[in-house]
């Protein structure tokens, strides 16, 4: 079968994207590397709107390699990915929405993000369009007897974020379902055109707070890449540190957010203050609970002193002592494996094909990390399994998260051990006076953030498009609940734990 | 489970009495809270939390108020599901046009005496977002604000500041 490279030999190649190329495709090109997509032959990692183009990022996992392809807009309209490859749909739903660019023959054309409430339409095309009263959403159909369905958000019980969940039932059982969001659009990409690769870094910490660090990491690795810019090798180590350390946090929340959504609150209760003691290390080291801003285009915002690093390995030390027990509850407690075990299977065929990133992934057979596929400094230099298991159901995502905090902590202590000690810890970041672009993948704990970014001559962001990895698992959602019971539905949401604000932007 | 629940009856709690400064501050706190909570609505305060547009950051920190560390539920505060059952509106994220008609009726939604908290720097005046297309800028630009609980997020202890700061000074805001 050949590689990407081997078909993408035509076409302008745009010297100055990196590492990766890009390369401005023509329309049968463009209908070749989408067939490959529906055949499986290679993987999308991103599809996004520009002024007068479109982006597709592609993975060939088989040789590792990524590229960009571009299709202008002045050539006709764009043949929709979606037609053939459903992954894509809700990214082309988007830039039809952002850009107002039409794509031949989408086979969806209900706006996604926009909910005719902005005032405007297309906000990042070239002209923006004053636009008119919302219209009602029309939900995709189900039908058959005794079928009725349930409205649920955008304003959930809990304390999470925003969305809207249409489920049409059968009795108890879910035939259907189907996700609305865009609630939480706030608009990051047009915030981010013109702005300073300072402020911009500090919109993409902000994109999911989550995962802050890990949009840092990204947006600071793309920003590099693009201005050819070598990062001290103690940052380097740094940002892995604040990385392993955000993901065991979330981790610890999810374990026992998962736990409590069977209600069994015990677990809970008892990750929760794992959970707390991280940031609370992370605090003492960094500065801020969730390390937001800690990571810079060019380096990291401070230092790591040796009592704070003392203070990580205690850390490290008392998460190691009490996880297992806690593993030893989950595994042991009958009432909630009856929730877990066989509920809200992932088949891994779609998980494949989805190109589903994390633990959602990994719990579905996709044996992805980029920490190791695209592996990047210092992760190129540890040792760490990607724990990955077949059977796809609520259980398995528990434990690929249980192995993820196990390899965590080992990696922690590896990085305290091997961190080179010398001080410079920032590069100096400026303009090359030409304009540059750059791509980077970042493994967070969900799963692979894709940032992409073109800087001016002036060196402020041009244009910058952050991809969530829930943009491939959201929809998975809607298939792993399908034949499951209502109730069954926020243990599974929780399993998945689909950022919204990432995917909204 | 029997040896961690036994485990849990002879440790010391983990809910944080005294020493070191912030600790401290939190038992400080804890006492105010108490007889201003029970001044107000007898022992119990109900809080309903909406994310209108937020990074989730914020939810992360109010959710942390709810751990062994800071147990929000000895002072008598505690987050419902329904509005209907609410005292409070606790609302963070710079208020997404997209939200915006999520919020208003979950503040009509709750029944008077309430308060509302506005908690971030996004919920503040739109933060970082402020000025886009997509966001009004600010939780006051849709529903009237009792309180600010400033921080990008709110630090746990920060928050528990600012609801007693809001038991201590707070005016409920009856309908017209």
């Amino acid at each position: 079968m050949p590689t990407l490279s081997d078909i993408i030999t035509t076409g302008r190649v745009i010297e100055a994207h990196r590492p990766y190329p890009r390369v401005v495709v023509s329309a049968s090109l463009w209908q070749t590397l989408i067939s490959r997509l529906s055949h499986g032959e290679s993987t999308l990692l991103g599809l996004w709107g520009d002024a007068d183009a479109v982006h597709m990022a592609l993975l060939d996992e088989r040789e590792g390699g990524v590229i960009v392809a571009t299709a202008l807009t002045g050539e006709g309209p764009i043949p929709s990915v979606s037609r053939v490859h459903p992954p894509a749909l809700r990214l082309e739903r988007t830039l039809r929405d952002l850009f107002g660019i039409e794509l031949a023959e989408l086979p969806d054309t209900r706006p996604w993000l926009d909910h005719g409430r902005w005032g405007l339409r297309n906000p990042l095309a070239r002209y923006a369009e004053a636009a008119g009263e919302p219209t009602s959403y029309p939900f995709l159909g189900a039908e058959g007897e005794g079928l009725h369905q349930i409205p649920v958000g955008p304003v959930h019980a809990g304390i999470i974020e925003p969305g809207h969940f249409r489920f049409t039932a059968n009795g108890e059982t879910v035939v259907r379902l189907e996700e609305r969001l865009g609630y939480t659009h706030k608009g990051v990409e047009s915030l981010m055109a013109g702005a300073s690769i300072e402020q911009a870094a500090r919109l993409a910490g902000r994109t999911s707070g989550d995962s802050t660090v890990a949009y840092a990491f990204a947006f600071a690795r793309a920003v590099e890449a693009a201005l050819g810019i070598d990062v001290p090798l103690r940052a380097l180590w740094l940002r892995a540190l604040m990385a392993e350390l955000e993901r065991l946090a979330n981790h610890f929340g999810d374990i026992g957010a998962i736990c409590n959504d069977a209600a069994f609150a015990l677990l809970h209760a008892h990750t929760s203050v794992l959970r707390e003691r991280v940031l609370r290390a992370a605090a003492a080291c960094f500065g801020h609970r969730l390390m937001m801003d800690c990571i810079t285009p060019g380096g990291v915002a401070g230092d790591l002193t040796p009592e704070g690093a003392g203070q990580i390995r205690e850390l490290a030390d008392i998460a190691g002592k009490a996880f297992p027990a806690l593993v030893e509850l989950y595994d042991n407690t009958a009432s909630l494996q009856d929730r877990t075990v066989g509920t809200g299977i992932l088949n891994p065929t779609l998980a494949r094909q989805y190109g589903c990133g994390g633990c959602v992934g990994r719990a579905s057979g996709r044996n992805f990390d980029v920490r190791r596929n695209l592996a990047y400094a210092p992760y190129d230099s540890l040792r760490f399994e990607v724990p990955v298991r077949g059977e796809g159901d609520v259980n398995a995502r528990v434990w690929i998260r249980i192995q993820e905090v196990q390899q965590s902590l080992a990696l922690i202590e590896q990085i305290l051990d091997a961190m080179p000690t010398d001080g410079t810890l920032r590069a100096s970041v400026g303009a090359t006076g030409k304009p540059a672009e750059g791509l980077a993948l970042v493994e967070g704990f969900r799963g692979d953030i894709l940032a992409w970014v073109r800087l001016g001559a002036d060196g402020c962001v041009d244009r910058c498009h952050l991809r969530d990895p829930s943009w491939f698992q959201w929809p998975l959602l809607e298939a792993a609940i399908e034949g499951n019971i209502v109730a069954d539905f926020p243990l599974c949401n929780k399993s998945f734990n689909c950022s919204y604000s990432g995917h909204d932007l | 489970m029997r040896k961690i629940l036994f485990e849990s009856l002879t440790k010391t709690p983990l809910t944080e009495p005294a020493p070191g400064e912030a600790d401290a501050e939190i038992s400080a706190l804890a006492i105010q809270l108490d007889h201003a909570a029970r001044a107000r609505l007898g022992r119990s305060l109900s809080i309903r939390e909406v994310d209108a547009g937020s990074c989730n950051g914020c939810e992360l920190e109010i959710h942390a108020l709810s751990n062994a560390f800071y147990d929000l539920e000895r002072f008598g505060l505690r987050f419902v599901a329904s509005p209907r059952h609410a005292d409070v509106l606790l609302v963070t994220g710079p208020v997404t046009r997209n939200m915006s008609e999520a919020l208003l009726r979950t503040y009509q939604a709750i029944p008077a005496p309430k308060w509302v908290v506005a908690v971030g720097a996004c919920a503040y005046d739109g933060g970082l977002f402020a000025g886009g297309y997509a966001c009004l800028g600010g939780v006051a630009a849709v529903v009237p604000v009792d309180l600010y609980i400033p921080g990008c997020p709110p630090t746990p202890t920060a928050l528990l500041k600012g609801l007693l700061a809001l038991m201590a000074n707070g005016r409920a805001r009856v309908p017209l």
